[in-house]
């Protein structure tokens, strides 16, 4: 064979070729599975007693991120206060794969749930079944896991819901009334557009019929493209009143390029941003309000989720509720999603006390 | 002639046991014994099967890569392979073709993938680090052309299963146990065959080899497309393994690869090395990182365990040359000044 290579790979190219003419598998053939069985066959019981002395694993997309790591922190100590003992693990990057040795890991250490921002919905998937089969409950947040690998996923916003209340903020900045324009990511980002939707059809009822929405605008959240973004926006509307960017790097860019520029004051900038990017902005008076959820109360939510279906209080079956803490009881809604809240709005009165 | 005999034995056993293969397979049992003894999650059958599962593509693109480090070359675009292996049956997949199908023709890919490699390489006569680095970035780019950034998932769950249950009554992993019956192949080939001189005597000096009738080039060729359709078959099983095709699936896992080869003594100059001193340096890396794991050691400190373990074992070979070399050279004045 040694003295044949060429003849070794025809071969095998032949076999294939051969293999290509019978039919197979293909996606088509194989039957999909309804899924959810996990919760099946458990009753809840909304009265029972949280356990205590609970193991807690949170696996994060990837450590040392700045925003996992508020996330992480504050769910261990929403932990504490249920006396239960939690820890962060989880892998250095990001990579689709990366989580499944922790998986295994925190399995094999019978840990009481696994709360994971997972970096693929399916890749953790059979790992995460097989620590349900193992009683083992199995809360997804900030990024979910194929619906049927979790019990339940901790949604920080409704995406209506953010869409709608930038629209809200924008117009209360504005006094209802001018020119707004949209920063957003880039032009496929399934996030941003799903919220620019929602902001579109907030804008058709009739308390914002005095504002005209001239142009959606993407800076392909990088930085210096948002900049010139806004430059040319500015520059092609102006006499325009507000911009809207939902993303944290596109209303850094605009706060930037207002704050230097003469239409400081004129512009406002508003959209999703995060407290320690935009608090100079703040202060400067360029930006007067911006939104994000709280990254804390998000690790803290996920941390009573766990306990409550530990405890048996929820199955992660829509209608059923559980006490969280100081953010009062949470009710599951459609595929087991629980939902955080109406997203925090930032301005000069409180952006101090947040740090992240 | 007979006391001659065994006085050669006593330092060629020393020497055996200087080996790093010997060295790596020792640390492995200590491992393996201290972790079966220190914690008890750890020697369970579950718990080892996963450690093996999550070995299964780092072992076995680790055998072509020790032939071709043997052989004094290397392959970086292994994992790139993997990922455009990956993609393509991700694509495939999506439009509905079969699976029987799409398996042979991603080794075909692989094999071609390979080829290339080779060719450039024995043709041109390019040095191999420079013309894989350059095909690990194009497969690799391929792999998104292909895929972009979407992944696909929902395989069939027979061809899953086949990726990650044991094989009945063991705790071994499907996948682990194709890697053993390779790794038995390709050591009987390596140390048992003339082809495996062949290899061995172009890694220790290429001219030699050529004039002693080898067929250089050809061997080499063969080596690369055998990783190439080790590498896409390693993406088959990783894209089931994980139920999820992706074009970045396997980034970086060349150096995994190469780390396990190293740590398993082979010279990366070529021409020395073992196979079974690879297959422990792959168990050793794996068995560690699931115990460190299991002790919640934090990320950077698993690499970091990782990374001085490759040092010591690129640098011990070498100091305990320099130490022999030391000691001969005083040894072999004093016998010529006693005899004159």
């Amino acid at each position: 064979m040694l003295k044949r290579p060429m003849a070794a790979v025809a071969l095998v190219a032949a076999l294939a070729v051969g293999a290509a003419a019978c039919g197979g598998t293909t996606k088509n053939s194989t039957a999909k599975d309804g899924g959810n069985a996990a919760t099946s066959g458990k009753k809840a019981d909304p009265n029972a007693p949280i356990k205590q002395n609970l193991k807690l694993a949170f696996l994060p997309k990837q450590v040392n991120n700045p925003y996992e790591t508020i996330v992480d922190n504050a769910g261990i100590a929403a932990a504490k206060g249920f006396y239960a003992q939690a820890k962060e693990v989880g892998p250095s990057d990001a990579s689709a794969s990366s989580q499944i040795s922790y998986l295994n890991t925190l399995i094999q250490q019978r840990q009481d749930a696994i709360l994971i921002a997972a970096n693929d919905p399916n890749a953790v998937c059979g790992p995460l079944k097989q620590a349900m089969s193992r009683k083992i409950a199995v809360v997804s947040y900030d990024s979910d896991a194929a619906k049927e690998c979790r019990d339940v996923f901790i949604n920080q916003a409704s995406s209506e819901e953010i869409g709608r209340s930038e629209i809200k903020v924008m117009s209360d900045l504005i006094g209802g009334k001018g020119k707004i324009a949209i920063l957003s990511a880039t032009a496929n980002a399934t996030n941003q557009n799903t919220w620019i939707e929602f902001m579109k059809d907030e804008l058709k009822k009739p308390e914002y019929s005095g504002i005209q929405l001239v142009k959606v605008a993407y800076g392909d959240d990088d930085d210096q493209k948002s900049f010139q973004q806004t430059q040319g926006l500015l520059q092609a509307y102006p006499d325009l009143k507000g911009i809207i960017a939902p993303t944290t790097v596109g209303i850094a860019a605009a706060a930037r390029y207002v704050s230097s520029s003469k239409y400081k004051g004129k512009v406002e900038v508003s959209g999703l941003g995060t407290p320690n990017q935009m608090r100079k902005f703040v202060k400067d008076g360029t930006v007067h309000k911006f939104e994000l959820w709280d990254p804390g109360n998000l690790g803290y939510l996920a941390a009573y989720a766990a306990a409550a279906l530990v405890s048996g209080q929820i199955t992660g079956a829509q209608g059923e509720t559980f006490k969280a803490g100081k953010l009062g009881s949470r009710t599951i809604g459609k595929d087991g999603e629980v939902i955080l809240g109406p997203p925090t709005v930032f301005d000069k009165s409180n952006i101090d006390n947040y740090h992240f | 002639m007979a006391p001659d005999a065994s006085a050669k034995t006593a330092p060629a056993l020393r020497t055996r046991l200087i080996r790093w293969d010997v060295i790596v397979t020792a640390l492995l049992i200590v491992v393996f014994v201290g972790g079966s003894l220190g914690t008890p999650d750890f020697a369970t059958s579950d718990n080892l099967s996963f450690a093996l599962d999550d070995l299964s593509e780092i072992a076995l693109i680790a055998l072509p890569m020790t032939l071709l480090v043997v052989a004094a070359e290397v392959d970086l675009s292994v994992a790139s392979v993997l990922g455009m292996s990956s993609a393509l049956l991700g694509a495939l997949w999506d439009a509905g073709w079969a699976i029987e199908t799409i398996v042979p023709l991603l080794i075909v890919v692989g094999a071609a993938a390979g080829l290339v490699n080779g060719l450039l390489v024995t043709r041109l006569g390019l040095p191999s680090l420079a013309v894989t680095i350059g095909t690990m970035t194009l497969y690799r780019g391929l792999a998104y052309v292909l895929l972009g950034t979407k992944a696909v998932a929902e395989f069939p769950q027979n061809y899953a299963d086949l990726a990650t249950k044991t094989v009945p009554g063991t705790p071994i992993p499907y996948p682990f146990a194709l890697f053993v019956v390779l790794a038995l192949l390709t050591a009987a080939v390596l140390h048992a065959t003339g082809a495996g001189r062949a290899i061995f005597a172009i890694g220790a000096q290429e001219e030699a080899a050529f004039f002693a009738g080898i067929r250089v080039k050809r061997i080499k060729l063969l080596l690369f497309v055998i990783s190439g359709v080790v590498s896409a078959f390693a993406g088959v099983i990783y894209t089931l393994r994980y139920g999820s095709a992706r074009a970045d699936n396997g980034l970086g896992m060349e150096l995994a690869v190469i780390a396990a080869v190293l740590l398993g003594g082979v010279d990366f100059d070529g021409g020395k090395g073992t196979l079974g001193g690879v297959v422990a340096g792959v168990l050793l890396i794996g068995l560690l990182r699931n115990l460190l794991m299991l002790h919640d050691v934090a990320t950077e400190i698993q690499s970091i365990v990782t990374g001085l373990l490759l040092i010591v074992s690129v640098l011990t070979p070498r100091i305990v040359a320099a130490v022999r070399e030391a000691r001969r050279i005083p040894r072999g004045s004093l016998t010529a000044s006693s005899s004159t």
